[in-house]
């Protein structure tokens, strides 16, 4: 086995890691540089708003996922729920409050500057909305909330892209020109729009090479990786076009070398199962949980984690002709946003489209916006799709919910039954 | 030597009260449809819906409150174990054909649990309109009224779809002032709790409350007028029994006997938000607009409580609960969240450190629908009572 250490890094694996190190950099000094900073969240971002005004983003989100992938939520969990959190709420949540109470420690191991305002964008998530309160609560800092309606019919209609652009409006815009001290810059936002939408077009590309067989990559577990600039601080930027379009081209690569994805131990050799997979990783055990995949030969061909932050392979995309009402488009159409039924109906596309041998969902503990209701979603794809459904359950970043002989007794009899399917409809 | 008979001048009322929420607030259903042919019955989940312009459409609002302590034969095997109970007792009544003779099914927008379960009805009884209710964290008129009257007509069009009767202002200024008067009764209720606990136990508070679940208003106060009226006549003893306020953003509920456990360990519940959907106005909704549907609209933009489920803006965290606890006079609060009700939960500690500001002591236990085990917390509940009565007492 190759060590992770030892394996050598994509271009854009290196552009990456400049990416993110030059941003926590920017926010280690962002109060002597006289930046401002906004908190907010995954789903629904405006980062190109926030960039037009300056602001530097933090997202909450992220920093507890790697405080899960670093070994370090178990214990901010534990002091939050020494301060009177539940034990069965968000562990997000929790990591992110004892973070906090331990010093706000960054990657760089620089604390994260106090936030200038928080920007509640209530996408898809009802726990955003305590989180915030929570965080209020500690920063005594102003907190400006966009609640984006839930398009619980399939659809967006008239008056909720509306809605959303009112409040862009009335409120959002204000306050953040109030904080900033500056007028929006129209062209500006325009601008970071275009940015946006030739990144989003990479990435897409990037997504639908996994229609080819060997998958050039992983969807899943290489895809959060994927997701990680366009998700967080970088949409609407030329980096971030100039990163996807690397990506982009280093995925053909391997497809004109007919290579497999990049697992933590290499290359997989060759791809045995086609899997979609529904719901968040696990973060505390991260590569762990990858290589039960890997190491069976399991490749994730699309999975819906990656379309939290934008459902961008249906089709939409960011645009400068009216940014405010595709900014509503953007924050209406992310994927825990869409009903039940329409979030059935988004995998069983990717069912038939990629390919697939089989569909996981990896119920995460933690997450009630995505995990209440899959156990009827998977009777429901197994009756449409005729394909073998498959359940396993974890959290996010609560280290004690990791049951690593339990998820992978699961996996390993799902992928026993996958075989058995083969087996059967080879016969027949 | 002739012995005298105390007999409650309440116990009729309190036993149409318990018979109208046997069979999961349904026991009335049947004979209202069969009275009112053509006419729709619109279940709800908790916590809020704008029932005056469903009676405006003549339609009859049933709130849903899960299976209680129904036993789940199905409903679990479509959610996972650190999911809440309510919605799995819900699908299980659903599909026992329980809820067979409502015509629709309206789902607030509370949490994501209750969110998903609108998705969820929509895949297993398609032929029930379910409809997700989607209120406004946007407070301006212009703004989250907008959408929310928007809101309100989308869904008063499908039910006319469906065979509702249209409304009409006259028909909501009249569910308005129906829902007012009830509303005003309840407070009636509420102010005997905060003045005379020992006449109006808070077991027999909530059955009365709970009873209106599906019932039209009118009928509703009419029910509360009565157990009003007989209470002066009752001959009860104050107890020296500490005064508290019980809250969890109430959606599942707690069973009957874990109210009366706490009352038994020596609490007085004077208020409590566990029937939260009746009181989630504060205060009267416009009787006499010119726009009835703007005033429904109004009031829910300017006079909803501070509950867990609703953005509260800039006001301080807890401050709603501390004006509380000071209105009725409550010597402390417990904290009764459902087990896995992230909203509650995760409001709670925030609401706590309130509390401590204002120096109100206050005890918390989780529970489910369908808690069996009473004893843990009548014993917690009476060493929080112990503890507050030394607390008076210290120097």
């Amino acid at each position: 086995m190759t060590s992770e250490a030892a394996l050598p890094k994509d271009s854009s694996q290196k552009r990456q890691k400049q990416m993110i190190a030059d941003h926590f950099d920017r926010l280690a000094r962002a109060k002597e540089d006289g930046r401002k900073v906004v908190y907010t969240f995954v789903p629904g971002n405006l980062t190109e708003l926030i960039g037009a005004f300056g602001f530097l983003p933090v997202l909450p989100e992220i920093n507890a996922l790697q405080s899960g992938m670093r070994g370090k939520s178990g214990g901010y969990i534990s002091e939050a729920e020494r301060a009177g959190h539940s034990e069965d709420v968000c562990s997000y949540v929790k990591c992110d409050f004892g973070m906090l109470k331990s010093g706000n420690i960054g990657p760089t191991g620089k604390p994260l500057p106090k936030p200038d305002l928080l920007l509640l964008s209530y996408t898809g998530c009802f726990t955003f909305m305590k989180w915030f309160e929570i965080l209020r609560q500690e920063y005594r800092c102003p907190v400006v909330m966009l609640h984006v309606p839930y398009q619980a019919d399939g659809r967006i209609s008239d008056e909720m892209r509306k809605y959303v652009v009112q409040q862009l409006v009335s409120e959002v815009i204000p306050t953040m020109e109030r904080i900033s001290g500056r007028k929006l810059d129209e062209a500006d936002l325009e601008e970071r729009m275009r940015l946006s939408a030739r990144a989003e077009d990479a990435l897409v590309d990037v997504w639908e090479s996994a229609r080819h067989r060997p998958s050039p990559i992983d969807g899943y577990f290489g895809g959060v990786y994927y997701i990680g600039p366009i998700f967080s601080a970088f949409r609407g930027t030329t980096d971030a076009v100039l990163y996807y379009q690397e990506l982009a081209a280093e995925v053909d690569e391997r497809i004109a070398r007919g290579d497999g994805p990049m697992t933590p131990d290499g290359p997989m050799p060759s791809e045995r199962y086609r899997l979609v997979v529904e719901g968040p990783p696990n973060w505390t055990n991260f590569n762990e949980f990858w290589r039960m995949f890997s190491r069976e030969r399991a490749v994730v061909v699309a999975s819906t984690y990656t379309r939290v932050g934008g459902l961008y392979d249906l089709g939409f995309r960011h645009s400068p002709a009216d940014p405010l009402s595709s900014l509503a488009d953007y924050c209406l159409g992310c994927y825990t946003n869409r009903s039940l039924p329409d979030r059935v109906k988004l995998l069983e596309k990717y069912i038939r489209d990629y390919k697939a041998d089989g569909f996981l969902i990896n119920s995460v503990k933690s997450c009630n916006s995505f995990s209440a209701g899959q156990l009827l979603m998977l009777r429901e794809l197994e009756k449409r799709t005729g394909v073998p459904g498959g359940f396993i359950e974890s959290d996010l970043v609560d280290p004690r919910y990791f049951g690593r002989a339990n998820v992978e007794n699961r996996l390993q009899s799902y992928l026993q039954m996958l075989e058995s399917h083969r087996s059967a409809r080879a016969a027949s | 030597m002739s012995q005298t008979i105390d007999v409650d001048p309440a116990a009729e009322v309190v036993r149409r009260a318990t018979a109208l929420n046997e069979n999961y607030g349904l026991s009335a259903l049947k004979d209202w449809k069969a009275s009112h042919p053509g006419q729709l019955a619109i279940g709800h989940l908790p916590i809020y819906v704008p029932r005056p312009l469903f009676e405006a459409m003549n339609c009859l609002n049933v709130a849903i409150f899960g299976g209680g302590e129904k036993e789940i034969v199905r409903g679990d095997s479509y959610f996972q174990s650190y999911i809440c109970h309510i919605p799995r007792s819900t699908v299980e009544l659903g599909l026992a054909g329980t809820l067979a003779d409502l015509d629709a099914m309206i789902f607030p927008a509370i949490c994501d649990v209750i969110r998903n379960l609108c998705g969820m009805w929509q895949m297993l009884f398609p032929q029930v309109y379910a409809t997700y209710l989607d209120l406004p964290q946007n407070f301006r008129p212009e703004v989250g009224g907008a959408f929310y009257r928007l809101e309100l007509e989308r869904i008063a069009n499908e039910l006319v779809a469906r065979g509702a009767t249209p409304w009409t202002p006259e028909s909501l200024r009249g569910a308005i002032r129906e829902e007012n008067e009830r509303r005003a009764t309840l407070e009636r209720l509420t102010t005997i709790r905060h003045y005379e606990p020992w006449r109006v136990p808070a077991s027999e508070a909530y059955l009365l409350t709970r009873a209106g679940g599906s019932l039209p208003a009118s009928e509703h106060r009419k029910l509360l007028e009565a157990y009003l009226d007989a209470i002066p006549g009752r001959s009860r003893l104050a107890h020296d029994n500490v005064r508290v306020v019980l809250t969890g953003a109430f959606c599942e509920q707690p069973p009957l006997m874990l109210i009366r456990s706490l009352e038994r360990a020596g609490c007085d519940i004077v208020e409590d938000d566990l029937q939260l959907g009746f009181s989630y106005l504060e205060g009267p909704i416009e009787e006499n607009a010119a726009d009835p549907l703007d005033a429904l609209v109004r009031a829910f933009l300017e006079k909803g409580a501070a509950t867990a489920s609703r953005y509260i803006g800039n006001e301080e965290k807890g401050a709603s609960l501390v004006r509380r606890v000071r209105h009725a006079g409550a010597d402390g609060v417990i904290f009764a969240a459902a087990s896995f009700c992230d909203p509650a939960l995760l409001d709670q500690p925030m609401l706590e450190a309130a509390l401590e500001d204002a120096a109100i002591p206050y005890t918390s236990f989780k529970f489910a629908e369908n808690t069996g085990q009473f004893q843990v917390i009548r014993e917690q509940a009476g060493a929080f009572s112990d503890a507050v009565r030394l607390w008076e007492d210290a120097p």
